[in-house]
């Protein structure tokens, strides 16, 4: 099969060594659980579970809130202790709606949903039970994978890219899942190409994996239409539009989806948590992680529960042998510092490193000397420097202008620059600030909005206020006239039409006060509130 | 007699005459420039600016009288789009971004006395005569109109909380280390 490589990319120390001999190990129960409620792109799910609930492994604990969303589910069970905050496994180290459960041991499943007859089921039944499962893509980016899933209606498909490029240094789970379970994920691949009605699905793995392509080989001979390809290690090709461009040959449209061009990919993980969901009726509840860096005493790729805290992993693996430089969760180029080890492991975490001084070899960042190795390497074409150099300046709008946001952040730049500008850094903090910019700007529009209707209605109120007063006027004016008249006739009759006449400015005048009060919860209603406000400023 | 009124008339005549021509010919239009301004602008005439308004704000700006930085709720992003209108270029790396703020009540202080509800540009203040009020935490505009008028010191300032929707990373520091993986 003809490959369509890209340009630049890197080539970086694999250090894979360190951690791809070691299969996958099951670590014992943590004490406690925290599963955050938000693990996945999209609005968080709702709790419905409460503070001193028993649950079940596998039950539903948070239930997805709308499309782009996913459920959360037990990963063992045992009694939650609570629904609060919790650090969660993000820079920022801001707290998150998370369940903390206690498991207790007996890791007793709740009644599963049926096993489906995939080959004979609808896309929707597929879609449905992925859904149901709370399944995300497991490469990292954690999207919903049953949207993914009902893509065929949308767009005209025709090839399923399974992701196995694992193209990160260090990371090996992906690698270790393809050859101890291989027989799985062609399982779930195949459920997936069936699900998406293409003519092709074609799995595909950097070469340096060579046993992780022979198992999968062997595994996809007896299906039609599944293909494994290896592909050239270069970084990054695990980039969702770099692998399609790679075996394709076609370009992602900026601003577009592979959907566009007919392609949908999905990762190796998220392949076999579709066939357990699908084969098993289990929900998406562990994953694998692979610890490692040299700073952990024996790395090691470990299936632990989704909500297990990464403190205790490490601890599974021996402890640090040293104060980390750098601790991690994800890959060294695209992953992200972690704020503490107390963080628990997502749906899409795929890695926990903790790396030495050594290792990260930090450089003290010089002034850009224009040498074009960011141009060179850049895989999507852009002028790393020139966007960096706009981004210091603030002028984010030009650098958005030459391509800001067709970077991945890939971090390739960062990597080959020889005078350790932080490059990625500056392309990271535009992206953010460029986001705040435009929700800022709608929320302007909103408050432009309110101040307009708030001019209208107190116009309205105005002229509410005058019509008040013209009509008590005339109220004034037809009593006196009704007195003058009724003095003009006989005594006896002038107190009865007096009598008449009285009651009738009320009525009108109480309708209109309330109406007011309704409106506004402010409306006529001063003498009491001056009052009080005259009080408090006494006191 | 019918002198006097005969001049006064003619001259009353003539003279509005004149008057009604020119302002006819002679009107000074109002500068679509300042129109345009106005309309970039937040639009919410809270007088944080020190000007009375949006639309002073903008006439302050074409008449030179105020920077095109003059505008908090507007942040760095409203002041390049107003440099790049009056075609004045400006280093706005140096302007301050402020750190936004919005009207929190201190509910156990709140008298219930209205006044800071009719003082609220965009209605983001709730409540009734005699009960607490609150804040709409996305509809205020952080115009501290509200803070003044009340009488038992009720309502503060605070930064808008920061959430993982609205995080993003630091701008990195020019002598900043890179943390890439070097090989």
């Amino acid at each position: 099969m003809k490959l369509f490589l890209f340009r630049g990319g890197i080539h970086p120390e694999g250090r894979k060594e360190l951690s791809v001999d070691k299969a996958i190990e099951r670590a014992p129960l943590p004490e406690v659980l925290h599963i955050p409620l938000q693990q996945h792109v999209g609005v968080p799910a709702e709790p419905v579970v409460e503070a001193g609930e028993y649950v079940r492994k596998g039950q539903l604990i948070g239930r997805a809130n709308g499309v782009i969303s996913a459920s959360v589910h037990a990963p063992t069970s045992g009694e939650i202790i609570g629904v609060g905050g919790h650090t969660a496994p993000h820079p920022s180290g801001l707290p998150v709606r998370t369940i903390t459960l206690r498991p207790d041991g007996k890791e007793e499943w709740d009644i599963l949903p049926p096993p489906l007859d995939a080959m004979n089921e609808t896309s929707q039944g597929i879609a449905r039970r992925v859904e149901w499962a709370g399944i995300v893509g497991m490469g990292g980016a954690a999207f919903p994978s049953a949207v993914k899933l009902n893509l065929q209606e949308k767009y005209p498909l025709h090839t399923l890219i399974i992701n196995g490029a694992e193209c990160e240094p260090y990371l090996t789970s992906d690698d270790r899942l393809m050859r101890e379970r291989a027989r799985e994920v062609i399982d779930g691949v195949r459920i997936m190409h069936h699900a998406l009605k293409v003519k092709r699905a074609i799995i595909a793995v950097e070469t340096n994996k060579p046993r992780a392509l022979s198992e999968l080989r062997i595994a996809a001979t007896p299906f039609h239409g599944i293909d494994v390809l290896g592909v050239p290690a270069q970084y990054p090709m695990g980039s969702e539009r770099h692998l399609v461009h790679v075996v394709t040959g076609r370009e992602t449209p900026s601003k577009g989806l592979t959907a566009d061009i007919g392609v949908v990919v999905h990762n190796v993980g998220t392949a076999y948590a579709v066939h357990e969901a699908v084969r098993h009726g289990r929900p998406l509840i562990s994953r694998i992680v692979t610890i490692s860096g040299r700073a952990v005493r024996e790395p090691r790729n470990i299936e632990a529960l989704i909500g297990t805290p990464i403190s205790h992993l490490i601890a599974f693996c021996g402890g640090l042998t040293e104060e980390p430089d750098k601790l991690m969760i994800g890959g060294p180029m695209m992953g992200q510092p972690l704020p503490s080890t107390d963080v628990p492991v997502i749906k899409g975490c795929n890695a926990v490193l903790a790396l030495t001084a050594e290792e990260t070899a930090r450089g003290k960042a010089m002034p850009c000397i224009r040498c074009g190795v960011c141009v060179d390497v850049c895989p999507c074409g852009l002028v790393p420097l020139d966007m960096a150099a706009l981004i210091r300046k603030e002028d984010l709008s030009a650098a958005d202008g030459i391509g800001l946001n067709d970077c991945l952040s890939c971090g390739s730049c960062s990597y080959a620059c020889p005078s350790h500008i932080p490059l990625v850094q500056y392309f990271n903090y535009a992206k953010g600030r460029m986001k705040i910019v435009e929700v800022e700007k709608q929320q302007q529009e909103v408050h432009k909005r309110l101040s307009e209707q708030r001019a209208v209605r107190l116009e309205r109120e105005m002229q509410k206020k005058k019509e008040m007063l013209a009509q008590r006027k005339a109220e004034a004016e037809a009593r006196r006239k009704a007195k003058e008249a009724a003095a003009g006739e006989t005594s006896s009759d002038a107190p009865a039409t007096a009598a008449a006449g009285t009651p009738t400015p009320t009525p009108p005048l109480k309708p209109v006060n309330e109406d007011a009060v309704r409106k506004t919860g402010h409306g006529p209603a001063e003498p009491p509130v001056e009052d009080i406000s005259e009080r408090a400023s006494g006191s | 007699m019918t002198e006097a009124l005969l001049s006064l008339t003619v001259l009353g005549v003539t003279l509005g005459a004149l008057l009604g021509l020119a302002a006819r010919y002679l009107s000074v239009k109002e500068s679509p420039l300042k129109a345009e301004l106005t309309d970039m602008m937040p639009g919410t005439n809270c007088g944080q600016c020190g000007q009375p308004g949006c639309a002073a704000a903008a006439d302050a700006l074409i008449g030179g009288q105020a920077e095109v930085t003059l505008c908090p709720p507007g942040g760095r992003a409203l002041a390049a789009e107003l440099a790049k209108k009056l075609g004045i270029v400006v280093d706005l790396s140096a302007m301050e971004e402020h750190e936004p703020l919005i009207a929190f009540v201190n509910e156990d202080r709140c008298i219930g006395c209205t006044r800071c509800l009719r003082e609220c540009p965009t209605d983001a203040l709730v409540g009734g005569p005699k009960s607490m009020h609150t804040v709409i935490r996305p509809l205020c505009t952080g115009c501290e109109a509200c803070v003044e008028v009340c009488p038992t010191d009720c309502i503060d300032m605070l930064p808008v909380e920061k959430t993982l929707r609205n995080w993003y990373w630091p701008k990195p520091a020019s002598n900043q280390q890179s943390g890439n993986i070097a090989a």
